[in-house]
């Protein structure tokens, strides 16, 4: 462990194996890990949720849980072994070589200090004292891109947006200049246009500073596009490692093959078939494991898979756990793609039409206009998407919708032809039990003293009126449909992982054979594997039962998969309305095609980018004429300020709010495509 | 997305124990409570069996010893007409042990249901019970009390219902706390979505999730009425003669203190004090083994 130079790499794990104790077992997590990250290289981290990537992490800075040991192996931070470092020693390089960015920056950040205070306090630690260690504050908020560092550093936490939080939280990671940056989910929670700003900054800085960065993320475009090599971890060990392109294109274990076919990609959608999914679970922290970890769940197993461990295989630069790495590529898809979904009727009547919907909340004395003049209309076995950044009104058009919250009066709401009264208490037990909602979190949804089966008898109980054997025959069906099996029905909903609670919500949710279901970012808290399986469960029931969604995503390739509608929400307004694949493809509105620039891509081919300046007006306040000209890169001039553009019609079905021209939009969005391809 | 669904999936291989089972396991390794439990279990037993082992009748006079220091004989020696004061505390436990968990009881079902329903509707309803509860629980519990002896009279049913009323309001107040972080789970929306009554909702979704925080405040709240029934007897609210009542007992002894017959009255107060400090171990043990 003692290189005389520098050494080549910044960080080397070599065999390290990490256990937690859980019921009094040391189960491992992490299972004989090696791998280097070069001096100035940034390597990605993937793999699912429980598969060890936090852990590693947490390891390599020594700051393991209580019931979590190293149980074997080496780390060394730039040729120093971690390990043997004292709590003196093991401070130090916390405080100067490495430094750790979470995904949570607002509990990263302490409530009850300002900004200013705790950016100079990592100063002070090193000695620099007073005005010059508010100075360097000061010049780290410059360096993080933060247009007004004096007033950023008198304000507290909670007065910043999470974007702004999290550049505080990269610029307190950078302060001492460390060699290591570890970055754990960095954009996890942020929205796209904030989580590509935070993106460039991270990528911007990674050509001024030598820093070695370890990303850890599940979401694999953004680590394609932020890493020079990656490492794809299971059940706590390297299944596949190499350049980041070369993995992504070209994969050489099933995994890998198999979770980036779990992504709807390339605008794939519902009609033209059904995502592929991993089928099986992980296996558990701390099971036995012989053979190799993967077996259970792939298709290619062979009895030597599930006897003989495979060792990493190098193919030339790049490495593999598999003994079949040559035909990995071969795996046979775990769900048939044939399953052709139902396009709606065209001349069917609308099931759902929604005019002139407001919703103002008073909020400290003014008026927060939560949704502002929202009109739809949805036909049954349609798919309305609602895309927007949060507080965009998303989730609020969902409870005016369902009567959970009233609207403003003037509003609405009519369902099949018949007004829909504004609070729930007022309507018919048909007219309730024909909208229904599954939630995005499914542990707050299903009530975690019940039952599955109590949770969803209930709900055939009371929705469908059914009792006694003709209740007990639909839950069978019913649990059938959405996938689980009778074992599943006697636990609790903490005993079930992520994606089986969604199901069980699923299930709640179809129980009364409802006309419209509202699906409340279904699978954000899922991992990709799982969403794939809920995205095809939910394509299959709607054209099995026909019955209409509306989808609200903040993640575009998932809406796109499902939606035959978008509706594009900008603080609470409709800004861009029409068929799904006219809104993706464009021309569109300059929100829009910037929330599609957003998003990070995994076939590298995005040439052009288009960043949103500043942050969301807040809807108290919002600005003048049409809200978006404070971040709008395409503002014609004073008319934008001055006058709110209607909702216009550029083809048929499909409506922009904005003054420039859709002719002239046309122009400029293929010009633009024209320019950059080159480059 | 790691973390949260890290942990929403660690029960899948922590054993197959449900939450309460966890409850009780935790309960077995903690000392605190198991202790508390000792002190507890050993005054239910002097309650329900102490005239089967007490030596002497607590009830039989005895002139000729009247106020005899503790000896052999006498192991906490006798009071001023020569009764046992040994006999008298065991046998002594079991007005008090009926009374205190009564009360406590009638407490925790007002103060619930009073929580739910503050905790469900919000609003005006919530406004106007709470800033009533609040005006109640400004009422020294001493005052409520001689007001209703003069309108009840005195007896145990009376002293059940002062101390289960005062109680309740603090116990409508955690309640209600609870209530209203529930409410804001989806769960909740759902039922309303179901068409469920206000009712069924409260009591059937809302309440067996709120039932940990009833269930600390309930064996906290069980330690004050037992203080509070001891504090009522000794005033002569209450429990009556001749119940070897431990308040009871000091109240009408405690003059002789300054004579130096301090025994008649140190073994009642001690008997009070372990029971409350029993159930306060209990309480602290229930609350670390539900925040676990």
């Amino acid at each position: 462990m003692t290189e005389p130079a520098k050494p080549a790499n910044a960080l080397e794990l070599h065999d390290l194996s990490v256990a937690y104790r859980v019921g009094g077992r040391n189960r491992a997590v992490l299972r004989n890990l090696s791998l280097g990250i070069g001096q100035g290289e940034a390597y990605g981290l993937v793999g699912e949720s429980g598969c060890g990537k936090s852990t590693v992490a947490l390891t390599v800075v020594r700051y393991l849980p209580r019931n979590g040991s190293i149980t074997g192996g080496a780390i060394s931070l730039d040729g120093q072994d971690v390990m043997k470092l004292d709590a003196e020693a093991l401070r130090r390089a916390r405080a100067e070589s490495v430094s750790m960015v979470y995904q949570d920056p607002g509990k990263a950040l302490n409530p009850s200090l300002r900004i200013g205070r705790q950016l100079t306090e990592i100063f002070e630690l090193g000695g620099v004292s007073g005005q010059a260690a508010s100075d360097k504050a000061i010049a780290m908020l410059n360096r993080v891109r933060i247009s007004d560092p004096a007033s950023v550093m008198q304000r507290y936490p909670h007065q910043l947006s999470g974007g702004m939080q999290q550049r505080v939280a990269i610029a307190m990671a950078l302060a001492n200049d460390p060699t290591m940056l570890i970055l754990d989910e960095p954009t996890t929670g942020l929205d796209a246009t904030v989580e590509a700003e935070v993106l460039d900054l991270i990528a911007q800085l990674r050509q001024e500073l030598s820093a070695s960065i370890l990303f850890i993320s599940h979401n694999l475009a953004v680590v394609s596009n932020m890493c020079d090599r990656v490492g794809v971890l299971y059940a706590g060990m390297l299944v596949e490692e190499g350049p980041t392109d070369v993995v992504f294109n070209d994969p050489r274990h099933p995994y890998t093959v198999a979770l980036l076919r779990c992504l709807p990609r390339g605008g794939q959608r519902k009609d033209h078939g059904r995502l592929d999914t991993i089928p099986g679970f992980l296996p558990g922290i701390g099971a036995a494991i012989r053979g190799c970890a993967f077996a259970d769940r792939c298709a290619l197993a062979t009895d030597r898979c599930r006897t003989e461990l495979p060792p990493l295989y190098d193919l030339g630069g790049r490495l593999s756990r598999c003994h079949y790495h040559e035909q990995a590529q071969s795996l046979p898809r775990a769900t048939p793609s044939d399953a052709a979904a139902s396009t709606p009727k065209a001349a069917a009547e609308s099931v759902l039409r929604v005019e002139g919907l407001n919703k103002t909340y008073a909020s400290h004395g003014h008026a927060l206009r939560a949704v502002k003049d929202v009109s739809v209309s949805l036909r049954p076995g349609e798919t309305l998407g609602l895309v927007g950044e949060s507080g965009s009104g998303k989730t609020t058009i969902a409870r005016l919708l369902l009567g959970l919250v009233p609207p403003d009066e003037g509003g609405r709401i009519e369902l099949e032809g018949k007004p829909l009264a504004a609070r729930l208490d007022n309507r018919t037990a048909d007219q309730i039990k024909a909208m229904q909602i599954v939630f995005q979190n499914p542990d707050s949804a299903l009530n975690r003293s019940h039952s599955i089966r109590h949770l969803i008898s209930r709900a055939l109980k009371r929705l469908a009126g059914l009792s006694g054997a003709a209740l007990q025959a639909r839950l069978d069906e019913l649990v059938r449909s959405v996938r689980l099996t009778d074992r599943h029905l006697a636990v609790k909903p903490r005993q079930l992982s992520g994606g089986l609670k969604q199901r069980v919500a699923i299930a709640r949710a179809f129980a009364g054979e409802p006309r419209i279901v509202v699906c409340d970012e279904p699978t954000s808290a899922l991992d990709v594997s799982v969403q794939a399986a809920i995205l095809n469960l939910l394509a299959d029931l709607q054209s099995k039962e026909h019955v209409s969604y509306i989808f609200i995503s903040h993640d575009l390739a998932v809406v796109r998969y499902l939606s035959d509608q978008i509706a594009v929400l900008y603080l609470g307004r409709i800004m861009e309305l029409g068929p799904s694949e006219n809104v993706f493809a464009g021309p569109h509105h300059p929100y829009t095609e910037a929330l599609l620039s957003a998003v990070p891509k995994l076939d590298q081919t995005e040439t052009s980018r288009i960043r949103l300046d500043g942050e969301i007006p807040s809807a108290t306040n919002p600005p003048s004429g049409c809200v978006f000209h404070t971040r709008c890169p395409r503002k014609l001039g004073a008319i934008c300020e001055e006058q709110e553009p209607s909702l216009a019609e550029a083809e048929p079905g499909h409506t922009i709010r904005c003054h420039i021209p859709y002719a002239e939009l046309a122009r400029l969005q293929k010009q633009k495509a024209v320019q950059t391809e080159p480059a | 997305m790691s973390a949260t669904d890290a942990q929403t999936s660690m029960p899948d291989n922590t054993g197959r124990r449900g939450p309460w089972a966890e409850v009780f396991f935790s309960l077995l390794r903690s000392g605190t409570f198991l202790t508390g439990l000792g002190i507890v279990l050993f005054w239910v037993a002097c309650a329900l069996f102490g005239e089967h082992f007490a030596p002497y009748d607590p009830l039989a006079d005895d002139i000729i010893n009247a106020l005899a220091p503790p000896s052999a004989e006498h192991w906490f020696g006798t009071d001023q007409i020569g009764r046992d004061v040994f006999s008298r505390v065991i046998v002594g436990s079991r007005d008090i042990l009926t009374v205190a968990p009564l009360a406590t009881l009638l407490a925790t079902i007002a103060g619930t249901a009073l929580g739910l329903f503050t905790g469900y509707f919000r609003g005006i309803v919530d406004d106007i019970v709470s800033r009533i509860l609040e005006a109640f629980m400004a009422i020294p519990v001493v005052i409520v009390a001689l007001l209703a002896i003069v309108a009840l009279g005195t007896s145990k049913a009376t002293v059940i219902v002062v101390i289960g009323l005062s109680f309740a309001p603090i116990i409508a107040r955690t309640v209600r706390s609870a209530v209203l972080a529930e409410r804001e789970l989806d769960y909740v929306a759902a039922a309303q979505l179901r068409h469920e009554s206000a009712l069924h909702t409260m009591f059937v979704e809302i309440l067996p999730n709120v039932i940990p925080p009833i269930l600390v405040e309930t064996t906290v709240r069980l330690g004050y009425a037992i203080f509070a029934v001891a504090t009522l007897s000794f005033m002569g609210f209450g429990i009556q003669p001749p119940s070897p009542d431990w308040g009871l007992s000091i109240s009408s002894n405690y003059g002789m203190i300054g004579g130096g017959f301090w025994w008649t009255v140190l073994f009642d107060a001690l008997a009070i004090a372990s029971l409350v400090i029993g159930v306060n171990l209990a309480a602290d043990g229930v609350q670390g083994a539900l925040n676990d």
